[in-house]
């Protein structure tokens, strides 16, 4: 295969989907240069799939079990070179009307061959979605967080996230095992996943899950304030004065000694 | 139209109708509180029974009072009043001597009673008969979700370069599943036929989700004669893999248990919850009332439909009354149009047994047309 092929990678979670396209790709390697670097049934398959093998185009249905296309496309923005991603359905459905808004490429399945090709022809040109423009699309809350280590997109599933805290530039994802950092904003989070954090102070959200009680502490200036205890992290957090009213509401307050 | 008397919904209407008469009557005699219920009581005495024994009769001969023509049928009704209303009677006039009143009068009242409701059953037939139709319509649009349409074309559209056979055999249970979705869908049809066409549906999802898909069929002790509403339990499969096996990244099962239990038919059908694949449950919820509302105008009170979130995961309940003779007069506009299509099908117990559609656009004969 030439040097200048277009490297295509293809994430459907049927199978007879996948085959199709593949199909469909090879018809149109005739036409225009062009390799298949592999085939992954979900979002995270894909990510770790382009960890090893980059690709400049990623051919994704829109839902799948486990990491829907909308979020691998997100995840896929950390890659060092972001691929660009065309978005596949069966369906003309609703939320399609956001992607014509933005400019985003889809294709409609069952794909025709001269469709497909036109879209293959532009993909030089091309530059991902940024992140802004998928986070407004309509889809569910993302499964994952992604950040950045060392080159590599490492994928945190956001039910092991205990806590959210931003500090300076960044926000730290503490889960039970370790710190990770990530680039967003909190307040984007706090909406993006609902119910699932509950904010106690200004610059920090806790999961609900992971909340093991509250502890009224005295600080070294003398005044009492809570602290969130969590499980399987050792360390507390501080609830401000303004979101007290957290501690009532979730309502699990441990009985302490320094209560009193 | 005569009403179906055996449905436990019409014989319903028929106990509170003659009671709360019963009750008017007791309540417009003037009397003051305290004798109103002795009243009642008295009255109730004599109409009970009658009532009671009438019911009892009509529901046994309902069967046989369904084939015939309405005239005929209403002059055996009114034949069974005055034989049941003279024997009420004759008994109570032995076991009561000289307060058994006047038979006259009490064969009037019946009969009027019985007119009445005749009228009434006569009326709500005619009324039911654009819900009918109407729910008909609502279903044609909630049945197939486009998304299966589409996947399911594409799906087969992978197989045509290699393995043509396996896609022609899509193509046929894609073809049945959209004849029976596009037929004339208001009259019953044997269970045996909708568990094929289930069958079909779900080879068809197989195609698309593979392995992740497993069906466990138990319809060992099904009875496959008994008439149910067609599209009964295929909307509700498709809802158990839309909602139980898409989302899910792991393999999952669709149970399908039929069976009879006490002169009921039962199917219970039940799908996993993926932890997190919530979809919207709109289209759930319209495919369940879809279902509940074609039960209940097929059978009225004797069907139902339950679901409910167990341990394992979602559990769809449905119960029927077990019937192998088409009740004319619960869907009237059905045996209205297949008496307009003659050599078509035959009503009731010589139903056409052969396989789902193949008499669908038959051509008309010329002589017919001439």
């Amino acid at each position: 295969m030439a040097d200048n092929a277009l490297r295509v990678l293809i994430v459907d979670d049927e199978a007879p989907a996948r085959r199709r396209l593949r199909e469909l790709l090879d018809d149109c390697a005739d036409a225009l240069p062009l390799s298949i670097v592999g085939e992954a049934q979900h979002g995270r398959e894909a990510l770790d799939l382009l960890q090893t093998a980059p690709a400049e185009l990623v051919l994704t249905d829109i839902h799948m079990p486990d990491m829907d296309g909308i979020e691998l496309a997100r995840h896929l923005l950390k890659l060092a070179h972001p691929p660009v991603v065309i978005f596949t359905t069966a369906f003309h459905e609703h939320a399609l009307q956001a992607f014509e808004v933005n400019a985003i490429d889809y294709l409609v399945k069952p794909v025709r061959v001269a469709r497909l090709l036109s879209a293959l022809q532009k993909v030089p040109r091309l530059k991902p979605v940024g992140a802004e423009t998928l986070a407004h699309l309509p889809s569910a809350a993302r499964r994952f967080l992604s950040v950045t280590e060392r080159s590599r997109v490492v994928l945190v599933p956001i039910e092991e996230v205990v806590y959210l805290k931003a500090e300076l530039k960044y926000i730290t994802i503490r889960t039970r095992e370790r710190e990770f950092l990530l680039e967003e904003s909190l307040t984007r989070l706090e909406n993006e996943f609902g119910a699932r954090f509950v904010r106690v102070h200004r610059n920090c959200l806790v999961a609900r899950e992971h909340i093991r009680g509250f502890e009224r502490r005295v600080g070294n200036d003398g005044d009492a304030h809570w602290e969130v205890l969590l499980n399987g992290v050792i360390e507390t957090l501080p609830v401000s004065r303004r979101q007290q009213y957290v501690v009532r509401d979730i309502g699990r307050e441990s009985v302490s000694g320094a209560i009193a | 139209m005569l009403p179906d008397l055996r449905n436990l919904g019409t014989i319903l209407r028929v106990l509170f109708a003659v009671n709360g008469v019963v009750l008017v009557v007791a309540f417009a005699r003037e009397q003051p509180w305290n004798v109103l219920f002795d009243e009642w009581i008295a009255l109730t005495s004599v109409v009970e029974p009658y009532l009671l024994l009438e019911i009892a009769v009509l529901a046994m001969a309902a069967h046989r009072l369904v084939r015939l023509p309405y005239r005929i049928g209403v002059a055996v009704i009114v034949v069974v009043t005055v034989v049941v209303g003279v024997a009420i009677h004759y008994f109570f006039a032995r076991l009561l001597p000289g307060q058994a009143g006047s038979l006259a009068r009490q064969l009037a009242l019946a009969l009027a009673a019985v007119a009445a409701l005749l009228y009434y059953f006569h009326l709500r037939i005619k009324a039911l008969s654009p819900a009918i139709v109407e729910a008909r319509l609502q279903a044609l649009q909630a049945r197939i979700r486009p998304h299966f349409l589409f996947n399911s074309i594409n799906a087969v559209l992978s197989l045509i370069r290699s393995e043509p056979q396996r896609a022609e055999t899509a193509l046929e249970d894609m073809a049945e599943l959209f004849r029976v979705l596009m037929r004339d869908n208001r009259e019953l049809t044997p269970l045996a036929d909708e568990v094929l066409l289930c069958r079909q549906y779900l080879d068809l999802e197989k195609l698309r989700l593979g392995d992740r898909l497993i069906v466990d069929w138990n319809v060992k002790s099904m009875p496959a004669d008994a008439l149910v509403p067609p599209l009964v339990l295929q909307p509700l499969l498709e809802n158990a893999v839309y909602h139980g096996i898409e989302p899910a990244s792991t393999p999952g099962t669709v149970s399908i248990n039929l069976f009879l239990s006490r002169g009921e038919v039962h199917a219970i059908l039940k799908n996993p919850i993926p932890a997190n694949g919530r979809r919207h449950q709109n289209g759930n919820k319209m495919a369940l009332d879809n279902v509940r509302e074609r039960l209940a105008l097929h059978f009225d009170a004797e069907a139902g439909l339950e679901s409910r979130v167990t341990k394992e995961g979602y559990e769809v309940h449905i119960r029927m009354p077990y019937r192998t003779v088409m009740p004319a007069a619960a869907v009237p506009a059905a045996a209205a149009a297949a008496r307009a299509r003659p050599g078509q099908r035959n009503e009731g117990a010589q139903r056409s047994r052969a396989p789902m559609g193949t008499l669908e656009g038959m051509p008309q004969t010329g002589a017919l047309r001439g």
